[in-house]
């Protein structure tokens, strides 16, 4: 055993005497960090770059069996799925990992604009996250597209849909992003070359940079309220805190980094065994036109805000926002380089978290169950509750059938079943009288389509006969008031 | 007589500036030419995309039988510019609506609001965007939610008892069919 550990000794020193890395790995492993800093909180950035690694892994293993082509790469993933041995594992791997390096990075962020890390001397290193920010939501992006079906061709029409509003240039973006004319082979096939290629290429390099700035500038300080960052002074200070209250960052620092990151890859393995693979769903045939595109959960929120938007404000949110969003995020450092760190005495920056958070969650939490799509099925499959029919004249009767046969209850929920694009109507009468109730059915609102060319006379009266029928038996139907009865047509 | 002195090494500090610096300035010209020369083809071939971008041709949609007067049909063409390995994608969908014996309407099936696939419903005459709530009525014209505009429109022709429409481009707010 001595013998066999002296003889791998000597082939590590001659190999380093070649390479001569072991000096810099060895300065990397003791170098000092503030006590302060061998924190749970500082874990966040190595589990992330952790997972980047697994996903080269998971990924470089998928891209064996994958075949990048529209008519292929459905059917590639069924067999990754299905037939070859742990494919589904992987793809399970690789899609939780995905959402694991996505909501760590988050959360990596969101901690070091908290603890003020982004403050001189380390703007480069802010800078650069920002970039790796965006270049982990294009792999996110492109990956979905990896996934070749019905939502991810789909979803590249809607992609080409945003870019078809920028002012000019709009439909050379659009040629750009889909490779040519429409969403087909060359599309796909760039998209595979930016997933695998350029995207990857470049995060390895911004992350290999991002870590070698935070070696050499040296990690963020442990923020202590009233302790201001000063241009002057900061360095001298930096220096001595690492020579009064320093550790070395292997084994005191990196011991919680290894932990953690080796508890991030066991939930992901743990996800993936327990919830398998994401999709694919439907094959990405244009004929099957029956299908409601969605994105992943991290674009959710982004589904949500085109939804919800003014129409005329939804131009700007596509075009403008990200582009205002990076500005100020790359600038922060220099809008805010000095002062304090503490997120205790910075209350705004707490704020402006608060309000990100709490609107990424309420606007991802509304894309999971979208109330304002219409709900294709209801007219036709959805039943009434009989106390919604009984009693009911045969002319009321006829009219509970047009409510049905001409798709109201898409958009209308009656009984608590149906859309929720529009009010549910079960005590519409309440609200609107006759004339009211065919006014709206026949001249619509900016929310709802005019019904006046496609109903017959007689349809519109059995249909709002029924509609007055709707209200609740201890509240009498909405009626005109004397005042007004006297002077209408 | 003198014995005569050696040549003096290349980069010798004591030879005049233009002289050291000559090859340094040879290798950074032939590299910026090397450059221009090769950025030409990677160029050309990177925007490529640009020069198809806008291609349409006509396409055979079907014998006018399969349209009846005054309903609106999902079909479907292939698109003029496919490859072999499109697969599936290399299909279009469209509605074609006959409003009378001489008179169609060929739609996109992208809402032009972002550009998911709308459902014809004959019983109330509308087409409803499953992904935003996108309404519009059976003419294309925009009848509720966010659609900024009525439905895309392909340009239709009859020749010899068939119709034929002029598609080969995704149509967008920036590229209407």
């Amino acid at each position: 055993m001595a013998r066999w550990l002296s003889r791998v000794g000597k082939i590590g020193t001659w190999l380093d005497a070649r390479l001569q890395v072991g000096g810099t790995i060895r300065d990397t492993m003791a170098h000092p960090v503030p006590r302060d800093t061998a924190s749970w909180f500082y874990v966040f950035g190595s589990a992330t770059f952790v997972i980047m690694v697994l996903q080269f892994v998971t990924g470089i293993l998928l891209a064996m069996v994958y075949v990048p082509t529209p008519g292929e790469a459905w059917q590639s993933l069924q067999a990754l799925n299905g037939q070859i041995a742990f494919g589904w594992f992987l793809r399970a791997v690789h899609g939780w990992g995905s959402n694991f390096m996505v909501a760590l990075l988050l959360i990596h962020m969101t901690q070091v604009f908290l603890f003020g890390a982004f403050k001189y001397p380390r703007e480069l290193t802010w800078m650069i996250g920002v970039g790796l920010l965006l270049l982990t939501l294009g792999m996110a992006f492109t990956g979905q597209i990896m996934r070749f079906d019905a939502d991810a061709y789909w979803g590249l029409g809607i992609g080409a849909s945003m870019m078809g509003r920028v002012p000019f240039v709009g439909s050379w973006l659009v040629g750009l992003l889909l490779g040519g004319p429409i969403v087909a082979g060359q599309t796909l096939s760039r998209f595979f070359t930016f997933h695998v290629f350029v995207v990857p290429g470049l995060l390895i390099g911004a992350a290999l940079v991002h870590v070698l700035l935070v070696v050499k500038v040296g990690i963020n300080d442990w923020p202590m309220p009233g302790r201001l960052v000063n241009r002057k002074t900061y360095l001298a200070r930096y220096k001595r805190l690492l020579h009064e209250d320093g550790v070395q960052f292997v084994p005191d620092a990196f011991q919680r980094d290894l932990v953690f990151s080796a508890l991030i890859i066991l939930a992901v393995l743990v996800c993936a065994a327990v919830f398998g693979p994401f999709g694919p769903s439907g094959r990405p045939d244009p004929r099957m036109i029956d299908i409601a595109p969605k994105p992943d959960v991290f674009f959710l929120w982004l589904y949500a805000a085109l939804a919800l938007l003014p129409a005329e404000l939804e131009t700007a949110l596509i075009l403008i926002v990200p582009v205002v969003a990076i500005a100020v995020l790359l600038l922060l450092p220099f809008i805010s380089g000095t002062g304090e760190k503490s997120w205790k005495r910075r209350p705004f920056a707490v704020l402006v978290v608060v309000l990100l958070a709490s609107g990424f969650i309420a606007l991802t939490w509304l894309g999971l169950q979208p109330p304002w799509s219409p709900s294709m099925t209801a007219w036709s499959g959805t039943p009434l509750p009989p106390r919604l029919l009984k009693e009911r004249t045969p002319l009321e009767l006829q009219g509970a059938l047009v409510f049905q046969n001409k798709q109201c209850r898409n958009c209308h929920a009656l009984g608590g079943t149906g859309g929720d694009r529009g009010p549910p109507l079960d005590n519409v009468a309440v609200h609107l009288t006759r004339d009211q109730l065919i006014r709206q059915v026949l001249q619509g609102s900016g929310e709802m389509p005019a019904y006046g060319d496609h109903l017959h006379p007689a349809e519109v009266a059995a249909l709002v006969s029924y509609l007055e029928t709707l209200h609740p038996p201890y509240q009498p139907a909405a009626r005109v008031s004397a005042a007004s009865s006297g002077s209408s047509p | 007589m003198a014995s005569p002195s050696p040549a003096p090494p290349r980069d010798d500090p004591r030879l005049p500036e233009p002289r050291r610096g000559f090859l340094l300035r040879v290798g950074l010209g032939l590299s910026a030419l090397a450059a221009a020369l090769g950025s030409v083809p990677v160029l050309g071939f990177l925007l490529s995309p640009l020069r198809t971008a806008g291609e349409r041709k006509w396409v055979r949609l079907g014998p006018l039988s399969d349209f009846p007067v005054g309903e609106t049909r999902l079909t479907t063409f292939q698109n003029p510019s496919h490859q072999t390995w499109d697969g599936p994608t290399a299909m279009v969908p469209c509605y074609v609506r006959r409003v009378a014996s001489d008179r169609f309407q060929v739609f996109a099936v992208n809402c032009t609001h972002l550009g998911c696939p709308v459902r014809w419903f004959p019983e109330s005459g509308l087409f409803m965007c499953p992904c935003h709530g996108g309404v519009y009525y059976d003419n294309g014209s925009r009848a509720s939610g966010p659609p900024p505009r009525g439905l895309f429109e392909y340009q239709w022709q009859v020749r010899r008892g068939e119709l034929w429409v002029r598609g080969g481009v995704l149509p967008t707010l920036a590229t209407p069919a």
